[in-house]
């Protein structure tokens, strides 16, 4: 981005207006996302900046929003907070059990989705596969079918195989949740094994290894990266997803997004705030740990073709 | 494997301990906490039975979807009038015998004590609620909005409006702004030209209109300072001005009133704990309690003689009530053999407009 | 692998002499297809438990969906007899056969209470017409023949052809009925196909409505993605990669925390109003309305889908060595044509491929529109939603669905054709 020592007046000025552009869409890009962080701590149930904000006074900062998301739903919020109290939270909070219900959601999906996925991406980095684009195609395709045709669709499905009387709680929505994350898994594993040289796998077969030997020490440390940051992909996509929930999750099934939808409908107290903060944390150790894991791959990967 | 299996059923005890014995939906918001103070609580204490609450932006909504795919999740729902005589008759509801209701305290049968067309086939009201609008009392500093003709007349007062998402009591209130005298809207509204006039009134504000679709979103509306007044279901408004404080001043003029019943959906898991959970919520004593919380008239006429003082212990509920003397001057029920018939038809005929 | 390792003889000289042949006696030929073939196997066994489970649980129960948008026999499966007599009479006006037909199906209804269910779908092909049916129904027990005149007698409007031809046209399950309502079109009278008046179009406008915004949308992503990926791409990696987090947060943060920002942000009474306000930009009186519009849903769809075009294009630069258009210069071009003609080209497959990502995404946006959209900004997603939610129409929300498919779809096979789906990039 440094400029030419030829470079005209006018250009040089364009260059600065282009920098400044750029920084501006960075800013446009991150403020919303940072915004909500000081909000959420408002001791006023706005969600502007008041003037005690602004000046920094302490008492225009508290912990109520948080407090909220506690004791919303307990039987008892006034109690003394001794072991009773907590055991309240734990099991009646609306958001506590939403929590839960997205956690559970979230792991079942992202182990089926990574398990599959990666089975299958191996699958298709074969130079043997047949018919390798159009079941690429299918099975990327849950990604760009617009969610609420995947919504209808699943709900006449699930209604149709009577799926909440197998007695299996969360099935349906674990289904449908590790299908959206399906397509992340399978983008990331093939990534990981573009340019991998077949003849590693071949070297190693002939050299009386088993299948299963090869894959653990051959295949696997060279996906690993991959095979994490899709399943990371796959329980992000879960833990944000809230139409298919709206349509096919039973009452008692409600996550995160879903409580999230109905609060940003009904009351965007800042309660709904603390919540956003919380999961922009959350998204920082996430986005954290795909990066590692991104540059431990390319590290992998160097090593790989410098031999 | 062992860590996973571990894992798993850490996990399925939480599921477990999700369960819900039944499930009710309705309204969310300062209602639904109504329901909850007034009926959920003593019915959790009297039977043991443990209620979920779920709110849906119109409860009749999902009944259709779950009943035809077999697949009901929910065993009370809490609908509007005109939605349960519809789904009563296309078979979506389990019918209630009117017999199996409590009588009055002091023995009058359930069918004498209920307000008249409260109790039917198969849903039974608990209250009337009404539909009204109210205003930010902070945006209107010399002259006050005080009839439904105000609400149209963006020339006197301007800023932002805020209607529900629907063409049920908008249209009305729109030919009442225009003129027509309460009894003869539903003969209005009947012509093409009644209709019409009725659309040409909601377009004088249609650009400046913020439209919702959840019960709890009109004082939010007006809180966050979105529009200056709006339309909305007359407890909410009460709600936050009584509980919260906000400067909301509600105008009964022009309001239009139902009755809010409670159902069972065809099919519903737990009928029988639904049917005793409604007989018990509908009782004299429960429908007076609730008025405690929200300012919906019961249904029962023994319940009005217990109606009392809001949660606060100061403000007096009877003035605030839909069916209060003082409120009903221009006041309009809704018709439900209009709304029954026409319905899809009009509902049609909204949309487009709206989106045009 | 291991049978072919037994031909390590290979030599040049021996091909065009004899048949290879593996130490088993096969022909080398034969073995080397086996092989392949059992390789190709191979293959297709690990991707096959997953291409089964896409196919059933996905495939399936969407073509299942989009069967509603030609299938609904919530009349034909209800009123039998009349059916009966409208397949042994192509054609007929109704008689007093058909009246009588008419009145024992509907004294069934209303035993079985299913005379809304029936007057719901007649409605669809004619409005207006629910209620009669669900007033007949309650009357039909006592009807006594003749019955045509018993039936006039409820309502004269039961003798209108066109009513008569709704009921026709809906004894069969499978219609087209549904794929022209959503294309504002219906039958007449006579049957041909016309569109429907003015004051009732509403669906192709919003087709159109919807890829205009998806267009705008990727319009805007693309002149703020291009300068920025162009910096990202010519920084050197350690900045870049730093830079590029700016761009990854968004993407790894929820949906709904984002879309609740820009309601905080661009309320009424929001950050962004308060401080054009403070800072006297803005009347106090006449504060900007960017929420429950237009306005409203392009900015947030715009934060949301922008790192789907940054990536793309920054993969595509990333690799562009300075030197061509350094070249370009020293020959005597402007910057400005250096750019067009030596530049931008090399970014095409970027641009490509990010447009046609986040126009596809666009498409079928449903959540923002939803939450920030207010009635101007309601996409066709959003008249899917309502037709299952709350109308109840299914056969329509089909029918709307599957002509949003067929485009999204044609737009992916597009994709795959420029792009290839192996090169969607994911940070």
């Amino acid at each position: 981005m440094s400029l030419p020592i030829y470079a005209t007046p006018l250009e040089k000025t364009w260059h600065h207006i282009r920098r400044i552009l750029c920084c501006l869409v960075f800013l446009f890009l991150i403020a919303p996302i940072l915004i909500v962080i000081p909000l959420s701590f408002n001791a006023e149930p706005y969600f502007t900046f008041t003037q005690k904000m602004l000046s920094l006074d302490p008492t225009g900062f508290s912990l109520r929003w948080y407090d909220a998301l506690l004791t919303t739903g307990m039987h008892a919020p006034e109690a003394a907070r001794g072991s009773s109290w907590w055991r309240d939270m734990w099991e009646h909070a609306q958001w506590i059990s939403a929590a839960k219900n997205s956690m559970i959601v979230g792991f079942f999906s992202t182990l089926l989705a990574t398990t599959l996925g990666t089975l299958a991406a191996l699958g298709l980095s074969r130079p043997e596969m047949p018919a390798r684009r159009i079941i690429m195609a299918v099975l990327i395709s849950p990604m760009i079918v617009p969610i609420i045709i995947t919504a209808t669709g699943l709900f006449f499905f699930y209604s149709s195989i009577r799926i909440q009387d197998w007695g299996i709680p969360y099935l349906g929505i674990i289904l449908a949740h590790s299908i959206l994350g399906i397509p992340f898994v399978i983008i990331t594993v093939t990534a990981t094994l573009v340019g991998f040289d077949h003849s590693l796998t071949r070297a190693a077969a002939s050299m009386g290894a088993t299948p299963w030997t090869t894959f653990r020490s051959i295949t696997l440390p060279l996906i690993l990266p991959g095979m994490i940051s899709g399943a990371l992909f796959a329980f992000v996509t879960s833990f944000d997803e809230v139409v298919v929930v709206m349509f096919i999750a039973s009452p008692d099934e409600q996550t995160i997004p879903r409580q999230m939808w109905n609060g940003i409908r009904e009351s965007i107290s800042p309660a709904i705030l603390s919540v956003a903060t919380i999961l922009v944390v959350f998204s920082v150790l996430l986005l954290t740990a795909v990066e590692l894991l991104r540059r431990r791959s390319e590290k992998m990967r160097a090593a790989d073709t410098s031999i | 494997m062992k860590k996973f299996l571990a894992l798993s059923c850490a996990f399925s005890t939480f599921a477990f301990a999700a369960q819900a014995d039944i499930t009710v939906v309705s309204w969310g918001g300062a209602y639904e906490k109504s329901q909850v103070e007034a009926y959920n609580k003593p019915f959790m204490a009297q039977t043991g039975t443990k209620i979920t609450m779920t709110s849906a932006d119109n409860p009749a909504g999902p009944i259709k979807s779950m009943v035809e795919s077999g697949n009901v999740t929910i065993d009370v729902a809490d609908l509007e009038y005109t939605d349960a005589l519809r789904l009563c008759d296309e078979g979506l509801l389990e019918p209630i015998d009117p017999a199996s209701l409590p009588p009055a305290p002091d023995g009058t049968p359930a069918t004498e004590d209920f307000l008249e067309g409260a109790v039917t086939e198969c849903a039974i009201a608990s209250m009337v609620f009404s539909n009204v609008y109210g205003f930010d009392t902070t945006k209107f500093s010399d002259q006050k909005p005080s009839t439904i003709a105000d609400f149209f007349d963006l020339e006197k007062f301007p800023g932002k409006r805020g209607m529900r998402k629907t063409a049920k009591a908008n249209l009305e209130m729109a030919l009442m702004a225009d003129g027509v005298a309460p009894g003869d809207v539903y003969a209005t509204l009947e012509t093409p030209e009644g209709l019409d006039r009725a659309f040409a009134m909601l377009d004088k504000i249609k650009g400046q209109t913020v439209w919702w679709e959840a019960g709890a979103q009109p004082p939010q509306l007006l809180a966050d300072g979105e529009v200056a007044m709006t339309t909305a279901y007359n407890g909410r408004l009460f709600s936050a001005v009584v509980t919260e404080g906000k400067p909301f001043e509600v105008v009964w003029d022009g309001q239009v009133y139902e009755y809010e019943l409670f159902g069972i959906p065809k099919g519903a898991p737990n009928k029988d704990e639904a049917l005793e959970y409604i007989k018990f919520a509908t009782g004299t004593q429960r429908l007076a309690d609730q008025t405690k919380w929200i300012s919906y008239g019961p249904a029962r006429k023994s319940s009005l003689p217990l109606v009392g003082l809001f949660e606060d212990g100061k403000t007096e509920m009877a003035p605030n009530m839909p069916t209060a003397e003082a409120n009903m001057k221009r006041s309009l029920r809704t018709s439900v053999d209009f709304w029954v018939d026409r319905d899809v038809e009009i509902s049609e005929r909204f949309n487009t407009w709206l989106t045009n | 692998m291991a049978d072919l390792s037994a031909n390590g003889a290979i030599t040049g000289s021996n091909v065009a002499v004899t048949p290879l042949s593996t130490t088993d006696g096969r022909s080398l030929k034969t073995a080397l297809a086996a092989a392949q073939s059992r390789a190709k196997r191979r293959a297709l066994l690990l991707v096959l438990p997953l291409l089964l489970f896409i196919l059933i649980s996905f495939v399936l129960p969407i073509g299942q969906m989009l069967l509603r948008s030609v299938h609904n026999d919530a009349f034909s499966a209800n009123m039998p007899v009349l059916s009966a007599w409208f397949d042994e009479n192509p054609g007929k006006a109704p008689d007093e056969a058909a009246y009588s037909a008419l009145v024992s199906d509907l004294r069934q209804a209303r035993a079985d209470k299913t005379a809304g269910l029936i007057g719901t779908r007649v409605n669809y092909d004619l409005a207006g017409s629910r209620s009669m049916f669900t007033a007949a129904a309650r009357k039909a027990p006592e009807l006594e023949p003749p019955y045509r005149d018993a039936v006039l007698a409820i309502n004269a409007d039961w003798g209108n052809p066109a009513l008569w031809q709704a009921m026709r046209s809906a004894s069969t399950p499978y219609t087209a009925n549904f794929y022209l309502a959503a294309l504002d079109m219906t039958r007449d009278p006579q049957g041909n196909i016309v569109r429907v008046e003015e004051s009732r179009r509403i669906y192709v406008s919003h087709f159109v409505k919807t890829f205009v915004f998806s267009g705008v949308i990727t319009a805007i992503c693309l002149i703020l993605a291009y300068p920025v990926a162009h910096m990202l791409a010519t920084l050197p990696l350690g900045k870049s990669n730093l830079l590029m987090i700016l761009v990854l947060l968004p993407f790894w943060t929820s949906l709904l925390v984002r879309t609740t920002s820009w309601m905080v942000l661009l309320q009424e009474q929001g950050v962004v109003n308060n401080a054009l306000v403070a800072t006297g930009t803005v009347d106090p009186a006449n504060r900007l309305s960017m929420m429950y519009n237009q306005t409203g849903t392009v900015i947030a769809m715009v934060h949301i889908l922008l790192p789907f075009m940054i990536l793309p294009l920054y993969a595509v630069m990333r690799p562009i060595k300075p030197h061509y258009v350094r070249a370009a210069r020293s020959l005597g071009a402007s910057s400005w044509t250096a750019f067009r003609q030596v530049y931008l080209p090399q970014t095409l497959p970027g641009i490509g491929a990010g447009a046609l990502l986040v126009f596809i995404l666009a498409v079928g946006y449903y959540i923002t529109p939803a939450l920030v959209g207010g009635a101007s900004g309601q996409m066709i997603s959003n008249f899917i939603a309502y037709h299952m939610q709350s109308s109840l129409n299914w056969s329509m929300a089909a029918a709307l669905a599957a002509i949003l498919l067929a485009a999204v779809l044609l737009l992916y096979w597009l994709y795959d054709r420029l792009v290839g789906i192996d090169n969607i990039k994911l940070g």
